[in-house]
């Protein structure tokens, strides 16, 4: 059996989530999931859809608010139970803490950011290393195989359809697992716009050429005057200038655009992994060797700060 | 009073364009420098206020060969007060591996701090294993964290850091490990006194617990380039009108 760790908010299934579950099919089957915490409507009989047959669904008082240990003791405990051959979670930053937790306990290997298989007797997986500039062939002979697959390195795919069954638990949890535990959140503004980020027709990008959190005033004005959606690389939202929802990329949302403009943005494998779906790329870059820039359809060389209110004020002129 | 200890890892300083070498086993770092990753640069800092604040100390270890010694001397030189070396060729040691060396100098330290992946192998496990490895507490991928005092115990260790429905706060009471992201705070330079202190700190060198178990990797490989299309429409921001004339051609600038 593969056991996917699948992430679910109110929202849904999370699209990184189902690309797991579309790589886990590739390790064997069955493929069961566990989810803890609530579970959307839906969520299940799309998993259903996806070829997952039974959802453990963990419930309980420890799970009402997260945390790494406790998360791993509800996988461990389906493990114990069911005994998986594999157990895969998604490449996301909670994916990556439960799945190392999970082996830890186990005391087994555990792969980070898997995008394929390369082997099996025994199973080797190619990942990647260096964010995503080098890939890693590396061998998992220990059972269960315990690895997370890089967020859109895979695309979601249904699979074979299946009704999916839920069997509720709720496992014993150890009061050691409990020490570590988010004690509060302070919400971001409404998650609505990362919504409108993936399905926005034109979106403007801005990486850590932007120079600082005062450096999106241009950006932005470029976005509004495209009637577009801002997006961000990475770094942006680690150095704390803009919010998480905005990030475009591995971590973050994959867009698809008519248009994307990337602004000062290198193009890492991270990012690109989030906006290689766009359909004419447009961008503006001081660096000509930048991977954004040879990957792109369309390239302006220069500084996005000269550039970008040069191509604000053309717009405005043309429109009178 | 916390003594804090933070771990940190020589890695290539690859900025652009990767090699490896011939053997596939590593990056051929002959053309580049070496450095330490953005978020152990933040958790040197974190560890050197936190001390500050209270009165305790803040000391640097890596797994790592001789060569290494310029890391652990770059953290002396921003107030880090003293040094371990547990002197090993990383490259044969897998993040299980490390976590045990690590635990075996840690237990003495209220606070241990990490790096939440590192830059060149992004195992995402290290800072875990560690705290299984010693029986605590673990806060992951945090951006910010400090520590309070608390009656009878060596304190609360108070860390922030993005969720995915925003920003969370987390306690844990000491001792503990915690891994950390950067972003949170701003790295100092070292000052010159900083930087004369570190030349002449004496690094503990110490020999690991055990033969490691290695980390599984067959091989490295290049992702396959793609060859590159692009139009370039110009340098500046004269390029701005065949900008404009292109957004309209496609449609999306009126």
């Amino acid at each position: 059996m593969i056991l996917v760790v699948v992430e679910a908010g109110a929202a849904g299934v999370s699209e990184v989530s189902l690309e797991t579950v579309t790589f886990a099919r590739s390790l064997g089957a069955p493929v069961h999931a566990v989810v803890v915490g609530p579970i959307p409507d839906g969520a299940v009989d799309q998993l259903g859809t996806y070829g997952v047959e039974q959802v453990h669904h963990a419930v309980g008082d420890a799970f009402s608010a997260y945390g790494g240990a406790v998360w791993a003791a509800a996988v461990q405990a389906v493990h114990t139970d069911a005994g998986a051959d594999a157990v895969v979670g998604p490449g996301t930053p909670r994916g990556m803490e439960v799945l190392a937790h999970v082996a830890a306990r186990l005391g087994v290997a555990m792969a980070a950011n898997v995008v394929g298989v390369a082997g099996t007797g025994p199973l080797r997986v190619t990942r990647q290393v260096l964010g995503g500039a080098v890939l890693e062939e590396m061998e998992l002979p220990e059972r269960p195989a315990v690895l997370t697959v890089a967020g859109h390195a895979v695309a979601a795919e249904p699979g074979p359809v299946v009704t999916a069954t839920v069997r509720e638990f709720t496992p014993e949890v150890a009061e050691a697992d409990l020490v570590a535990r988010v004690v509060s959140t302070e919400a971001v503004e409404e998650l609505d716009r990362s919504s409108g980020l993936k399905s926005a027709r034109v979106v403007v990008g801005a990486g850590r050429g932007a120079g600082s959190a005062n450096g999106f005033d241009h950006v932005s004005e470029l976005a509004e005057l495209l009637d577009g959606a801002l997006g961000v690389s990475r770094v942006v939202t680690s150095l704390g200038w803009r919010p998480h929802h905005e990030q475009i990329g591995q971590t973050g949302s994959r867009i698809s655009p008519e248009v994307y403009i990337p602004c000062g943005i290198s193009g890492a494998i991270q990012h690109w992994a989030g906006c290689a779906s766009s359909r004419t790329i447009v961008a503006i870059n001081s660096d000509e060797d930048a991977p954004m820039v040879t990957k792109a359809t369309y390239a302006v060389i220069g500084d996005m700060h000269e550039v970008v209110p040069a191509i604000n004020a053309e717009i405005r002129r043309r429109r009178g | 009073m916390t003594n804090v200890l933070v771990c940190i890892k020589r890695v290539p300083d690859t900025g652009g364009e990767v090699e490896l070498t011939a053997d596939g086993q590593g990056v051929d770092a002959r053309h580049v420098g070496f450095t330490i990753s953005a978020h152990e640069s933040c958790a040197v800092e974190l560890a050197v206020r936190i001390a500050t604040d209270t009165g305790g100390t803040a000391t640097v270890l890596t797994v790592g060969t001789q060569d290494a010694v310029e890391q652990l001397r770059s953290a002396l030189g921003v107030g880090c007060s003293a040094a371990v070396l547990v002197e090993a060729d990383p490259a044969g040691y897998g993040p299980a591996d490390i976590a045990r060396e690590i635990a075996a100098v840690a237990g003495d330290y209220d606070l241990v701090l990490l790096g939440n992946d590192a830059a060149d192998t992004g195992d995402f496990q290290v800072g875990i294993r560690l705290a299984y490895a010693l029986g605590r507490p673990v806060v992951n991928g945090i951006r910010t964290v400090s520590v309070s005092p608390d009656e009878g115990t060596a304190g609360v260790a108070t860390a922030q850091g993005a969720g995915p429905d925003g920003v969370e706060t987390w306690a844990v009471p000491l001792p503990a490990v915690v891994t950390v992201l950067e972003g949170g705070v701003e790295p100092r330079y070292p000052t010159i006194t900083g930087r004369m202190k570190a030349k002449k700190a004496k690094v503990e060198v110490v020999a690991p617990q055990a033969e490691p178990h290695g980390s599984g990797r067959v091989r490295l490989t290049l992702p396959p380039a793609q060859p590159s299309n692009v139009e370039v429409l110009g340098q500046g921001p004269d390029t701005a009108a065949a900008v404009v004339d292109l957004l309209q051609k496609l449609g999306v600038a009126r």
